[in-house]
């Protein structure tokens, strides 16, 4: 069957662009967290939205999954073929088709890099930018915006998929759809004012279709930029003020981080605000803001804001940061995960000690941390741990506090994001059972044959 | 512990209180006010300078019989347990700065220059000006002198031995001199200003870094190429422990040939390079102090923004920079007009 | 395996594949063959899984291996300090493994034959290596200041040749002293070492001393940038004590001895950044230098410039063994759209690999009548 698989593949993409070898086999197996390997039978890489339909009406005729592909970096293992079959990596799609500068969005293809829109952005409107994840500059925009990620926009412009202003989907079906304005309109200026089909394929970690283009809201981009980097002692405090701070509605981005690295940062709890804008006055304005917002806690002497000249300042300026691909490398031994947990601010304190406790209860290197969404409406909580994966015994422990933290977020009232398989399981066991129905009655109208990335949101 | 060394009775004696009344930031209807708050602090009771004080040093050098009300003022902040700074702040910077005992017995041979914590700034000591010498750097060799604007005399008093100490054990016990070019005021400050009121031993010669430049500016006599251009300085806080080296600065100028144009904040005018009440949590009036900075600075007309310290050009250099000014330090200024 | 300790390391996120600006894939063995097992982090990952036995050494893993071009854009810009210095010592170790195990694929085997029989790849005799000086009168090295050093592909490619005679004729104009040794010199062994085989680089370097030493050499001036980090960076560890120089950087510091014509028509020219200069050696400015001062001249900069500069895919031996070609994807194609996108009417390369690599590429693209490639002292020589 794979011989036949293969030699059909390479008809439809090019015998250049379809590998069954063992090497690709192996590394497209896994990806860079503690997931265990499975390999995919075959990986393809499609040139454009009409081969990816070609390759999805194939794998329906032989019943063979296939498995979405940007970057794989999620590291939770998501884009692993856990049920063999193909695994379509897209990141040959790779171009930008359109931006609008007047009403503010780009429309991209399904495997268009991060780096590569923020490079062609500043090269051709450097008046406007996008929400980058500190993802590394590879990871995909599509991959990226289907688990509902989050950038350096998020306090102004909410989670990347909020972002999001339209889609060209492959159905698992094989039909070519598209959702947002651009199913009406030339334009893709948003989803509104029509039934909201994006929700279709947001979040459902590729088992609900191929996205082939993608539109994308952009926002204003600054001469000047600065970022804060407050410091606080008690965690119970930190709910109070990131609402104050996101009270000012001046910020672009908010990432709390607490580390036990460097030595002068252990038990402290930082939040780096970043903010711009158009003049040096406005800017200074912006920053009086942030800092009155907050002067109770700076009066109390309880808090205050790293004293850092501009030279200091750049590290907290680079976009994306390559601070959290650093750690990776902290136990030299190229591994790291973490979970993102996406829950009410209210619980940062509770997060912040479930992190201490579980990073020494497993002893392993940890880093903490989060990414305030919207005006403070939600935040991401990221429990990340590094491990030697040269060493299994260190894999294990990473692993075993992962599972460990899945578990007390959900039982804060987190919700694991872009969740491993098992922990896609305890989310399905906590859900509202009519939901969890929902989804699967969605999932057989789409994909009556099973074959989108099974294994994925199953019980 | 040593108390500081000050005498109360010349201060109850003092007609002009130079201290308070000169001061840049705090302000007094007149001489009876300073007075007034003068004595309050001596006799260890709550003043409003305790806290509307901006740490600029100042005030030792505006004391003409070195009093030390400086010094004796930051001792107050600490017995009434005033922040200058928020804890978190304070309690990080501590931490930042501590020795690591990340130090190693070196052979190290005179010019012996103390770099202070700044590794950063060791490629500075090239040439001919710094030929032959060694350099020493590191967060144990730190000379803490920062504590100054965080009422933290009592990290001085346990740091300063101890780094005075490693620099002895570690160098200079076993090295060809016992002299110490301090390539940071602070740290010249620290070995001779500070170490005389808090009463701490110092074994070695500390060498101001002014000092240095001129004599070896002698000996290269030869090698200079006038700079033939105006510059403006930026005196530092820490030169206000040795305000004897300033002249010396204007020796040094005088022989590469560069301007020191007057200025408002020059001398014992010199406003505050707005570093530190950022991390007192004062940006508003640092913005203001970095304004009155350079605009004065513009309004002169030079070519070169000239600093002593490194900390005031991370604080200033970019915005100078902006403003069409050349930022440059005092060593490098001289390594130009050496050829270097 | 050598550094075989880091290669675990890798945390395969890719900043390697791309330039510190991020315009596009910048790791010509990627860009070209699109799957992960050709990005740096692919490879260490391979190597990882070879050396524990969890993938057999096929030919798919030799060809990922040994398309690698040798450019350094991973080393400048992978993720991790310290760390990035040796992934390119790393992969060549892999190579060496390779080669080691039998497993090389045939065009490096009848690459590594070659130039063992014949001293270089081209399989001349060293008794043509003359060639290129016909119409040139070039000196013979005796007392001359420098020596020119021509390299396989400037002494045996009929289109080095001619970028070795137009380097030689520029000197000459430039007033520089300098003389050739003929029938006697092997290759530099840069590409040699490169695909992992040392101890042939070894050899060829020791006969290359012994002659240079022979002929009392001093300084020596080079066409190539391959040969110019061969015998600047590897060669006195065997010994040698040459003080090397690439062209360029001779005549940027000459192009005040050069009379140009009052009526050169005005053109607009981008610049290659050759590998071997500018990675591996950091000099992006010696060849723009002499670009800025002939008249008539505009430089526009290509988005991938000197520390982000794209391979043209000839380093690690690709140029002979070519297993990097094909397709639009390949790096030279890639390059020199990019640089008609720039506006340039020329493309100046300052390596004879590079100007053969880019040429064929503006073939194969039907650019002939937008772009021309020319090797910088052609561009200067034409001007005079
Ligand atoms: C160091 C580091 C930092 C990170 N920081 C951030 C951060 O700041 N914010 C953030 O949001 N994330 C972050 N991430 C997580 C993740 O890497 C990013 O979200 C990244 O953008 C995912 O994109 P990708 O192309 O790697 O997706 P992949 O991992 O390839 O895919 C993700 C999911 O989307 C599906 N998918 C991919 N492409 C398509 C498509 N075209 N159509 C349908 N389904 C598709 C896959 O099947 C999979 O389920 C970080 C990761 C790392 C390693
Ligand atoms: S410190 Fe000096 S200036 Fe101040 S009151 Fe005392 S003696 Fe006078
Ligand atoms: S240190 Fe400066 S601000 Fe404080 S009292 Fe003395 S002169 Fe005034
Ligand atoms: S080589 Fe460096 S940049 Fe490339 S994937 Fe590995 S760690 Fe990342
Ligand atoms: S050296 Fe160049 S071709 Fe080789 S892996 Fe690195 S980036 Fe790719």
């Amino acid at each position: 069957m794979t011989t036949d698989l293969i030699t059909r593949l390479e008809k439809i993409v090019g015998p250049r662009f379809v590998s069954g070898a063992a090497e690709e086999r192996y590394l497209y197996s896994m990806d860079q967290g503690t997931m265990p390997p499975s390999e995919p039978d075959v990986v393809v890489m499609p040139a454009n939205t009409e081969e990816v339909q070609q390759v999805v009406r194939l794998a329906n005729e032989l019943k063979v999954p296939i498995v979405p592909m940007g970057a794989g970096l999620v590291l939770s293992g998501l884009t692993r073929a856990l049920r063999g079959g193909i695994i379509l990596d897209m990141k040959r799609m790779n171009h930008i088709i359109e931006v609008n500068p007047q009403s503010r969005y780009a429309v991209i293809e399904g495997g268009a890099a991060q780096g590569m829109l923020k490079s062609y952005l500043k090269k051709h409107h450097p008046q406007l930018k996008h929400s980058m994840p500190d993802a590394p500059p590879i990871a995909t925009l599509a991959g990226n915006i289907c688990i509902h990620g989050s950038g350096h926009l998020s306090v102004l412009g909410g989670s990347h998929s909020d972002m999001l202003t339209g889609m060209e989907v492959v159905l698992p079906s094989g039909e070519i759809v598209r959702t947002g304005s651009c199913s009406v309109a030339g334009e893709w200026f948003g989803r509104s004012p029509l039934p909201d089909l994006s929700g279709l394929f947001l979040g459902w970690s590729g088992t609900t279709g191929i996205v082939t283009k993608l539109g994308i809201k952009l926002f204003p981009s600054y001469k000047h930029n600065d970022v804060l980097v407050f410091v606080a002692e008690d965690a119970d405090q930190m709910p109070d003020m990131i609402s104050k701070l996101t009270s000012t509605q001046v910020a672009e981005d908010m990432t709390p981080w607490m580390t036990p690295k460097p030595d002068w940062a252990k038990g402290f709890l930082h939040i780096n605000i970043a903010y711009g804008a158009h003049t040096k006055k406005e800017l200074t304005f912006k920053r009086n803001l942030l800092q009155a917002s907050v002067k109770k806690y700076i009066d109390d002497k309880v808090a205050g804001f790293l004293p850092l000249p501009a030279p200091q300042k750049g590290r907290f300026l680079q976009i994306p940061s390559p601070d959290l691909v650093r750690f990776a490398d902290l136990r030299k031994g190229g591994g790291f995960e973490y979970v993102g947990a996406i829950m009410a601010i209210e619980h940062f304190p509770q997060a912040y000690r479930a992190g201490l406790e579980i990073a020494e209860k497993y002893n392993v290197s940890y880093s903490l941390g989060a990414r305030i969404i919207g005006a403070g409406h939600s935040m991401m909580f990221f429990f990340a741990y590094a491990f030697n994966r040269a060493d299994a015994e260190d894999v294990k422990r990473a692993s075993d506090a992962l599972e460990a933290t899945n578990t007390a977020a959900l039982a804060m009232g987190g919700i694991p994001w872009k969740a491993e398989q098992p922990a896609q399981q305890q989310i399905i066991d906590q859900m509202d059972p009519e939901t969890f129905a929902l989804m699967g009655r969605i999932r057989s109208v789409l994909d009556p044959n099973g074959i989108m990335n099974p294994g994925n949101w199953e019980k | 512990m040593n108390s500081i060394k000050f005498d109360p009775d010349v201060c109850v004696n003092c007609e002009t209180i130079d201290c308070l009344m000169k001061c840049q930031y705090v302000s007094f209807k007149d001489v009876a006010e300073a007075r007034d708050e003068k004595l309050k602090i001596n006799d260890g009771k709550d003043s409003r300078v305790l806290e509307e004080c901006l740490t600029c040093y100042a005030c030792q050098e505006y004391c003409p019989v070195d009093n030390n009300p400086f010094f004796l003022l930051v001792e107050r902040q600490e017995e009434k347990g005033f922040l200058p700074a928020p804890r978190p702040i304070i309690e990080e910077q501590l931490r930042m700065m501590a020795p690591k005992g990340r130090i190693a017995k070196e052979t190290v041979s005179g010019p012996v220059v103390d770099m202070c914590a700044f590794p950063m700034l060791t490629g500075c000591v090239r040439g001919k000006l710094f030929e032959g010498a060694s350099t020493i750097v590191g967060t144990d060799i730190f000379c803490n002198i920062m504590w100054l604007h965080f009422a933290k005399n009592s990290t001085i008093r346990e740091r300063v031995p101890e780094m005075i100490d490693n620099i002895m054990s570690f160098y200079l016990a076993d090295a060809d001199t016992n002299e110490l070019v301090c390539f940071h005021d602070e740290c010249y400050g620290t070995y001779t200003s500070v170490a005389d009121a808090y009463g701490i031993n110092v074994p070695f010669k500390p060498i101001h870094q002014f000092d240095y430049y001129n004599q070896r500016l002698d000996v290269l006599k030869d090698k200079i190429t006038p700079i033939n251009a105006k510059i403006v300085y930026q005196r530092p806080c820490s030169n206000r422990l040795c305000p004897q080296t300033d002249p010396v600065l204007d020796e040094i100028f005088e022989k590469i040939g560069a301007e020191r144009v007057p200025r408002k904040y020059d001398r014992a005018n010199a406003l505050c390079c707005g570093g530190v009440p950022r991390a007192h949590q004062r940006d508003e009036l640092a913005d203001e102090l970095v304004d009155k900075n350079i605009n004065d600075m513009l309004s002169v007309g030079a070519t070169y923004c000239v600093f002593n310290c490194p900390f005031c050009m991370a604080t200033l250099g970019q915005e100078v920079a902006e403003q069409g000014l050349m930022p440059i330090l005092v060593s490098d200024l001289v390594q130009i007009a050496l050829g270097d | 395996m050598e550094h075989e300790d880091i290669l675990h390391r890798c945390f395969r996120c890719g900043y390697c594949k791309l330039p510190g600006n991020y315009v596009d894939i910048n790791c010509p063995a990627y860009l070209s063959f699109r799957f992960e097992t050709y990005s740096p982090g692919g490879r260490m990952w391979l190597l990882r899984a070879w050396l524990d036995e969890k993938i057999p050494a096929s030919k798919r893993f030799a060809e990922i291996m040994f398309s690698c071009a040798t450019c350094g854009n991973c080393v400048e810009h992978c993720a991790f300090p310290e760390f990035r210095d040796r992934l390119l010592l790393a992969f060549t170790a892999g190579k060496e493994a390779l080669l080691d195990a039998g497993q090389a694929p045939p065009a490096v085997r009848d690459y590594l034959t070659k130039v063992q029989l014949h001293g270089n790849p081209y399989g001349k005799s060293v008794k043509k290596s003359s060639q290129w000086m016909d119409g040139l009168e070039a000196e013979p090295f005796s007392d001359q200041e420098y020596l020119f050093f021509a390299d396989d592909v400037g002494t045996y490619d009929p289109r080095g040749q001619e970028v070795a005679r137009s380097v030689a004729t520029l000197l000459k104009q430039a007033g520089i002293s300098f003389g050739v040794i003929t029938e006697a010199l092997n290759s530099d062994g840069n590409d040699v070492k490169a695909i992992g085989e040392t101890p042939l680089f070894e050899e060829l370097a020791a006969k290359n001393i012994k002659i240079l030493n022979q002929f009392n050499v001093k300084k020596i001036i080079t066409l190539s940038p391959h040969s110019f980090n061969a015998l600047k960076n590897d060669y006195p560890a065997l010994g040698a004590q040459y003080q090397v120089f690439h062209y360029t950087q001779v005549l940027a510091f000459a192009m005040g001895n050069i009379n140009f014509s009052s009526d050169n028509e005005d053109v607009t020219v981008a610049y290659h950044d050759p590998c071997y200069l500018g990675r591996h050696n950091t000099d992006y400015e010696s060849a723009r230098m002499m670009l800025r001062s002939v008249p008539g001249i505009t430089l526009v900069e290509m988005d991938r410039n000197r520390k982000n500069a794209l391979c043209c895919g000839g380093g690690g031996g690709n140029f002979f063994t070519d297993i990097l070609s094909g397709g639009d994807g390949s790096s030279a194609r890639v390059r020199v759209r990019e640089a008609v996108e720039a506006g340039a009417q020329i493309l100046a390369a300052a390596c004879p690999m590079c100007a053969v690599m880019l040429e064929d590429a503006v073939k194969a693209e039907n650019l002939d009548s937008k772009i021309q490639v020319q090797e910088v002292s052609e561009i200067v020589n034409q001007r005079l």
